[in-house]
């Protein structure tokens, strides 16, 4: 048997029509019983109307040291940004 | 008894909640959304091959740069729609299917050639524009992943339509060659542009059911006004004159009044009969054949890989 | 700076810039055309990458030039006798397998040659090439990965990648020779310089691309053949064909606002 049980990771949609989002973990030994931890661990105020559950170890994450360049790169290409173009005041509520 | 399924749902649209993917929901409103979801994710990929036949040509470098992100951006709002469609059931690879088949839809603008370098301006100004007014009307549609993607495709489409005008700025302004480029583009893509609204209320086939749904949550008609009454005036900026004669302001109803849409060249241009409908279909599907063996190398050395974890 | 000085800063610079260029320009035609959707928006980043370098060596170019002389007339207004990019650069996409092994090949390259860069003399080239490594770094991890992946997936994948990797090998010498101007801007063994040594480079890329093709299940092939003269204008037939569609615009309307 091992030692502890798994990892998850718990996402909340707060209202319907918006995202979920992550708020938190827990350990439960099924996705399961994450689902029902989570609703009692995480919802205790009606937060949510929807969760999703994750086991921990499933999540590929960024790393901090990749950081230079996976964003540094995106940081010098204002054309992407409607600023960029200057239109007249006459023209310029598109 | 516990409320139906459809009880519930009935009153979500009714209380312009989201539906969401794992909802109960009509089998009519799953394959309504498909059908257009779908159709519009195809739209994004299929129109990034007009503004792309440019890409290699663009007259300086910072249009280029520019160009080529627009291009990418449309591979990724159809990136977005794709993916939430498949929140509905439908998987990328019969969404492909449908497409080479021609069982599934795309806007026909696409459909209609990028012939010189004015036509990249004009289809952000025009294309763009028109997309843009249909986009901010399907942010409150009822089906959340829909209304999610296209909340944040609004927000990174800002710059297309800009960078669009912005150059039908400068070649309107240029030699006369190039405002007779930029005149010639606007000629030519102005009723594609009207006909991506689709056909009249009246005529519309999936537009009754839908608004009901609350998928759509304007008709072709209110949109198609809403463009024409934007446009107008820019077209009056850049000094070029009316593609359409007809194209007058209505003190009365507040509004342009503007001529009949072609609606037979909508219809043979819809159903395959356009000048480029053979050529767009052809380009994806030979990216998509040409893919074929990287994609089976792909799951061939996932496999190897996960039988050697195993082992 | 003496005059020769500057006319050797120059055409380096102006080679360094010829080699994003054109390589942004092959890479850009992947749009819309990628295996697959993810794949394509991400081929079409990589072309930005290149093309943005690209933009800001013909600018500094320009700048030690000092005739007036922007970017574009650099990109627009030379022809292929007067482009000094590396003949690797201009080759076709032939394939997936063909642009997928050229890049990694040059991300091996490139994160060598741009790390040398980033100590040069001259404040400029330094700075660029500090911007451009961090990008150089994100490709090689995506190109290491496809050629690791393609080499051992399909015999048809292996075959491809075998075939790319014979076709292209002959054209990595010239990876490794130094220009005139390179030659001119580089300093004494162990001494600060403004350019990259090339040959220095060679070693150390040789090792690294001969255990990742061993682990991917590629052999690096004899050296048989080599291809070489980009620098001074000797190039393959295909750059002329890049150029005239390239150029078109600009050569058809000179001189006017786009």
């Amino acid at each position: 048997m091992k030692k502890n049980n798994d990892l998850y990771e718990v996402f909340l949609r707060s209202i319907r029509g918006v995202d979920h989002r992550h708020v938190g973990s827990l350990h439960a030994d099924t996705p399961e019983q994450a689902l029902t931890y989570a609703r009692d661990c995480y919802t205790r105020r009606s937060e949510g109307v929807s969760i999703w559950v994750v086991k921990s170890c499933d999540i590929t994450a960024s790393q901090e040291q990749d950081a230079e360049s996976f964003y540094d790169p995106m940081d010098d290409k204002p054309y992407r940004h409607a600023s960029y173009y200057v239109l007249p005041d006459e023209v310029d509520n598109m | 008894m516990s409320e139906s399924g459809q009880a519930i749902f009935d009153r979500r649209i009714e209380s312009e909640q989201k539906v969401e993917p794992k909802d109960w929901m009509p089998a009519d409103y799953r394959k309504n959304l498909i059908r257009q979801m779908s159709q519009h994710a195809h739209s994004e990929v299929i129109g990034m091959q007009p503004e792309g036949n440019w890409i290699s040509r663009a007259p300086t470098l910072k249009r280029k740069m520019v160009l080529l992100a627009k291009v990418q951006d449309e591979g990724g709002h159809g990136l977005y729609l794709y993916s939430a469609t498949e929140t509905l059931n439908a998987t990328r690879d019969e969404m492909n299917e449908a497409l080479h088949s021609g069982k599934a839809k795309y806007a026909s603008i696409f459909n209609y050639p990028a012939l010189s370098w004015a036509d990249v301006g004009a289809i952000g100004w025009l294309v763009d524009g028109a997309a843009i007014v249909n986009q901010i009307s399907l942010q409150s549609t009822s089906y959340g992943p829909y209304s999610r993607a296209m909340i944040r495709i609004c927000k990174e489409e800002s710059f297309h339509q800009r960078q669009g005008y912005e150059m039908m700025i400068v070649l309107a302004n240029g030699t006369k060659e190039q405002k007779a480029m930029a005149q010639d583009a606007l000629n030519r893509i102005w009723w594609p542009s009207l006909m991506m609204f689709g056909p009249h209320d009246s005529d519309s086939a999936h537009s009754g059911r839908s608004m009901q749904w609350k998928i759509k949550r304007r008709t072709n008609d209110e949109l198609r006004q809403s463009f024409v009454d934007q446009t107008v005036p820019q077209i009056e900026f850049l000094g070029l004159e009316m593609p359409d004669p007809e194209i007058k302001w209505n003190e009365e109803r507040g509004h342009y009044d503007f001529g009949e849409i072609d609606w037979d060249e909508f219809k043979r241009v819809i159903s395959g009969d356009g000048p480029c409908n053979r050529d767009r279909i052809r380009h994806h599907k030979k990216a998509h054949d040409d893919g074929q063996w990287v994609r089976d190398a792909l799951v061939a050395y996932q496999t190897k890989k996960s039988a050697a974890s195993a082992a | 700076m003496t005059n020769s000085t500057n006319t050797a800063l120059f055409n380096y610079v102006l080679g360094l810039a010829d080699d994003a260029l054109i390589l942004g320009q092959r890479t850009s035609e992947w749009c819309s055309r990628g295996p697959f959707l993810e794949e394509d928006i991400a081929l079409s980043n990589l072309a930005l990458d290149y093309i943005g370098r690209a933009r800001m060596f013909y600018q500094y170019a320009a700048q030690i030039q000092g005739m007036g002389k922007t970017e574009d007339d650099l990109a627009y207004f030379r022809d292929e006798r007067e482009f000094t990019n590396l003949v690797i650069n201009e080759l076709p996409n032939f394939d997936f397998a063909f642009s997928i092994v050229r890049q990694y090949l040059l991300d091996v390259h490139a994160c060598l040659y741009l790390e040398q860069l980033s100590n040069s003399k001259d404040q400029r080239l330094s700075e660029i090439a500090a911007k451009a490594i961090k990008e150089t770094r994100y490709h090689l991890k995506r190109s290491e990965t496809w050629v690791l992946q393609l080499g051992q997936g399909t015999e048809e994948s292996a075959k491809r990648m075998q075939d790319a990797l014979d076709e292209l090998w002959g054209y990595t010498p010239e990876l490794f020779i130094s220009s005139e101007a390179e030659l001119a801007l580089s300093g004494e063994e162990g001494e600060a310089s403004i350019a990259v040594n090339r040959e220095s480079l060679r070693h150390l890329w040789l090792e690294r691309v001969t255990a990742h093709m061993l682990t991917s299940g590629l052999v690096i092939p004899e050296q048989n053949w080599q291809v070489v003269g980009g620098r001074n204008g000797d190039h393959s037939e295909h750059l002329g064909h890049l150029l005239s569609e390239m150029q078109i615009l600009q050569r058809s309307y000179p001189g006017l606002e786009w």
